[in-house]
């Protein structure tokens, strides 16, 4: 066990480096981002070279991005055009994703599992159809409908929230945003769950469990849930990251201050130190999350272990 | 189960931690105070200073806590004076200036000259790294302070003396009569001695002599202003505060108006332009704003700098369809341009309407005939480049290429060349990297002609991207700046405008609005010329 998380912490370091180099390079090719700083009208030439010496640009591409990563290993993640720390930019954006990702998760586990386990015990009937002609539809739609349809509707027609998150994001607040950032996910974690329960329910461990006359709720959740959970874990881990990052249109719609925000208006002002170094902490948490759905399995099956 | 308890513990801690960040972020407050409003905004682009301080959204902050020698007009947009009591010339050079007593900053320190002579030799001096440093290049010495190449010769501007506690001194390295006029611009504000000892704490909370005081400033959140109590200028605040909220898109800006979040939203979104009549009745303002859009060309590229190229640049003028695209695309918040600078600058400032005359009429016969005149598109094709990330430019682009390609009869005549990103578009169209003509837009720094003629299209000046150079031009510029009657000045000016006109030296394509919708809270809502809010004036209740 000991041993196989340190292989596996030991094979994030090529992934780590490999993915800050692409992302690095790909923000590299953008071109000159001091161009942007001075609006519509030309940088004078002096103060543009003094710029570009700030911040490191005028040093071939390879030497840029080994200073970089040296001083990211010293905890330096640099400093955004407009003055301020990155390590400051991402101590308030990394806390809001962090709980609008919480409420997202919550709902898909929550919600989600629930209904899975409803649909896949009861296949065929009518609440298995709804629900799955239900998730088609959430589905098939994409999330800034969903996201401006029911701002519109809960914020300015009914007046029962705020449309926008304020500053501070506190979970109430959240509850909407991260309802509309888990629906699709939500679906496919349902799905996922239904189908999974519908198999397992046939295997000969549910029906010994039945027949040592266990009670119901203790087939379903202790034997028949736990395994078929797996699938269902492994996509949740995978979304965890994904929600971390990708929420870039939900936080817009609703305002919030997030990773999203700060990568859009990194990506939007060239600014490589802000995208490479959020990037980077969002390929850590990718890697963290996968490593940590591989120890769940265990948890999860016994029979599977790691040597 | 060995593995098991293991993993069980790495879940555990992962939870610690994800509840222990979940528990950063402070609790909101609502704002106390009964005659505070907010009002939308977006992250400034780079540090609050006054001389790095180059778009609107920074701009809007330091009108706020800062007053300057000079004060523009919200209506007329003429330049009047406010911290100063005279600034007088015997020759359009030497410029004493006094000023008036009774000025303090905010933190009870005094406003002297030393305050204003020390941050414009903060601002020009290179190692500061001010984006704003050429507004002080005219003055003496400034190729010292901040020379094109290498280090800087000398610490402070040679043309600035301070007299006594109330007068200074600018000498200029040449004639500019219209000087006093630009003073009004936020670069030449006063900074008190905090801004010099404690840079990063005044940059935390800047402290300023304007009407209003920062009360608070989260970054990328927003900045709370109240009304400073006893400010000691004429025009106090008529309101209590100003919340300024970062909205990171101007859509829900104006959805959080519409539910009651919001008191006032200065840039109502494109898509909205046709539901806010109907959604705010007269609650919305939309008035002419100094920025005036272009296409500008690389006269830098042979192709477009043959003797016949004029006729082609006039040619595509008279193919662009101004009044439908104004109407259609930008429901007339735009207004089709007949000349090269912009109605707030008045009649009397420069704005002459109709000066590009027929050159600015659509007419798809004349069009056609000029640009086989001229020998024909350059390439068979023009292609239009533009930044497809932001201002929704891909609208109008297309529009623009639709109707030159109607009236040319020609399906492949013009294509838009859309850019990911500004930063990109910028670094290519500053070093001549186009090779066709290109979006240029063009917001006025301070309500001049000059700041409409000169940046762009003087030989080799700093916005002058197309490379276009004109001795007669050049010429006429130098005599205009140097004139010391403000209304010859302007005439001398409009000749050079006409020279602008000859070689068509960039399409004048419209003159942009600036919009503004508010709450029923709010009245006495007005733009000024830079399509910032007065803020000072609005009134709550």
């Amino acid at each position: 066990m000991g041993q196989y998380v340190v292989r596996r912490l030991l094979q994030m370091v090529p992934v780590f480096i490999g993915a800050t180099l692409l992302i690095f390079l790909m923000v590299h090719v953008m071109g000159d981002p001091i161009a942007g700083l001075c609006g519509d009208r030309q940088c004078d030439p002096a103060t543009a070279t003094r710029l570009r010496q700030e911040f490191g640009l005028d040093m071939p591409v390879w030497q840029q991005y080994l200073t970089y990563m040296g001083n990211v290993f010293t905890g330096d993640f640099g400093t955004a055009f407009n003055g301020q720390e990155v390590t400051e930019l991402m101590s308030t954006a990394f806390p809001v994703t962090l709980r609008l990702t919480i409420v997202a998760i919550l709902f898909e586990i929550v919600v989600g599992v629930t209904l899975g386990v409803l649909t896949g015990l009861r296949r065929g009937r009518p609440v298995d159809t709804g629900v799955l002609l239900l998730t088609l539809v959430v589905i098939s739609v994409p999330t800034f409908v969903t996201g401006l349809l029911l701002q519109l509707l809960l914020g300015v027609e009914w007046g029962w929230i705020r449309p926008s998150v304020s500053p501070a994001a506190p979970f109430g607040e959240l509850l909407l945003p991260g309802l509309v950032l888990a629906t699709v996910s939500l679906a496919y974690v349902t799905r996922l769950t239904r189908t999974s329960i519908a198999e397992n329910r046939r295997s000969d461990y549910v029906r010994t469990a039945v027949a040592k006359g266990l009670p119901r709720h203790r087939v379903v959740t202790r034997h028949l849930l736990r395994n078929s959970l797996i699938p269902v874990v492994t996509f949740l881990g995978a979304d965890i990251g994904f929600l971390m990052g990708g929420a870039i249109v939900t936080e817009r719609i609703f305002n919030i201050h997030g990773v999203g925000f700060q990568l859009y208006q990194g990506i939007l002002r060239q600014n490589t130190q802000t995208v490479v170094g959020f990037v980077t902490v969002l390929v850590l948490v990718f890697l963290l999350c996968n490593l940590v759905v591989d120890l769940l399995y265990a948890v999860l099956d016994p029979r599977i272990r790691y040597a | 189960m060995r593995g098991a308890t293991h993993a069980g513990r790495a879940v555990c801690a992962v939870v610690v931690a994800l509840a222990a960040t979940a528990c950063g972020g402070g609790g909101d407050s609502a704002g106390a105070g009964g005659a505070v409003f907010s009002s939308s905004w977006t992250d400034p682009q780079n540090p609050l200073e006054p001389a790095n301080t180059n778009e609107v959204q920074g701009g809007k902050v330091l009108s706020m806590i800062f007053r300057g020698l000079k004060q523009y007009d919200p209506k007329t947009g003429a330049a009047e004076d406010m911290l100063a009591e005279k600034i007088e010339t015997p020759d359009s050079r030497t410029y004493t200036i006094t000023l008036k007593d009774g000025w303090t900053f905010s933190n009870g320190e005094k406003v002297t000259a030393r305050s204003f002579v020390d941050a414009w030799n903060y601002g020009a001096s290179l190692k500061n790294n001010q984006k704003n440093a050429y507004f002080f290049s005219y003055i003496e010495g400034y190729d010292q302070v901040h020379p094109e190449q290498g280090e800087q010769r000398a610490d402070t501007l040679s043309g600035l003396k301070v007299v006594d506690d109330r007068t200074f001194t600018v000498r200029l390295s040449q004639k500019f009569s219209g000087f006093p006029d630009t003073l009004g611009y936020n670069a030449f504000v006063p900074l008190p001695r905090a801004f010099y000892d404690d840079h990063a704490g005044w940059l935390a909370k800047p402290v300023g002599n304007g009407p209003y005081t920062v009360e608070s400033y989260t970054k990328g959140s927003e900045m709370r202003l109240t009304k400073w109590d006893t400010y000691p200028g004429p025009d106090a605040a008529q309101n209590g505060g100003v919340t300024l909220k970062v909205y990171t898109d101007n859509n829900t800006a104006y959805t959080d108006l519409m539910a009651g979040n919001l008191d006032l939203v200065d840039d109502v979104p494109a898509q909205q332009l046709k539901n806010v009549r109907g959604d705010l009745g007269d609650r919305y303002l939309s008035t002419p704003a100094g920025i005036i859009q272009t296409l500008a060309f690389p006269h830098y590229d042979r192709e477009w700098n043959t003797a016949g190229s004029v006729k082609v640049r006039k040619g595509l003028s008279r193919a662009i369809d101004r009044e439908q695209i104004t109407d259609t695309i930008f429901d007339k918040t735009r207004t089709p341009a007949t000349d090269w600078t912009s109605p707030v600058l008045g009649k009397d400032g420069g704005y002459k309407a109709g000066l590009c005359g027929e050159w600015c009429r659509y007419d798809a016969a004349a069009a056609k005939k000029l640009i086989k005149e001229g020998g024909g598109l350059p390439g068979g094709q023009v292609k239009i480049t533009y930044n497809a990330d932001t201002g929704s430019h891909k609208l109008w682009v297309d529009a623009v290429c639709n109707s030159i390609n109607n009236a040319l009869d020609n399906d492949r005549a013009c294509v838009g060349n859309p850019i990911g990103t500004f930063a990109d578009f910028r670094s290519k169209s500053t070093t001549q990297k186009l090779s066709g003509p290109f979006r240029a837009g063009w917001q006025m720094d301070y309500p001049l002609t000059q700041n409409f003629l000169q940046p762009l299209y003087y030989t080799n000046a700093s916005s002058n991207d197309g490379k276009f150079s004109s001795k007669e031009f050049d010429r006429l510029v130098d005599e205009a700046n140097a004139e010391t009657d403000p209304a010859k000045a302007v005439r001398m000016f409009q000749k050079a405008e006409e020279v602008v006109r000859d070689n068509m030296a960039s399409i004048p394509l419209w003159y942009q609005n600036g919009s503004a919708g508010w709450s029923q809270r709010l009245s006495n809502v007005a733009l000024n010329p830079f399509s910032v809010p007065v803020y000072h004036e609005i009134k709550v209740g």
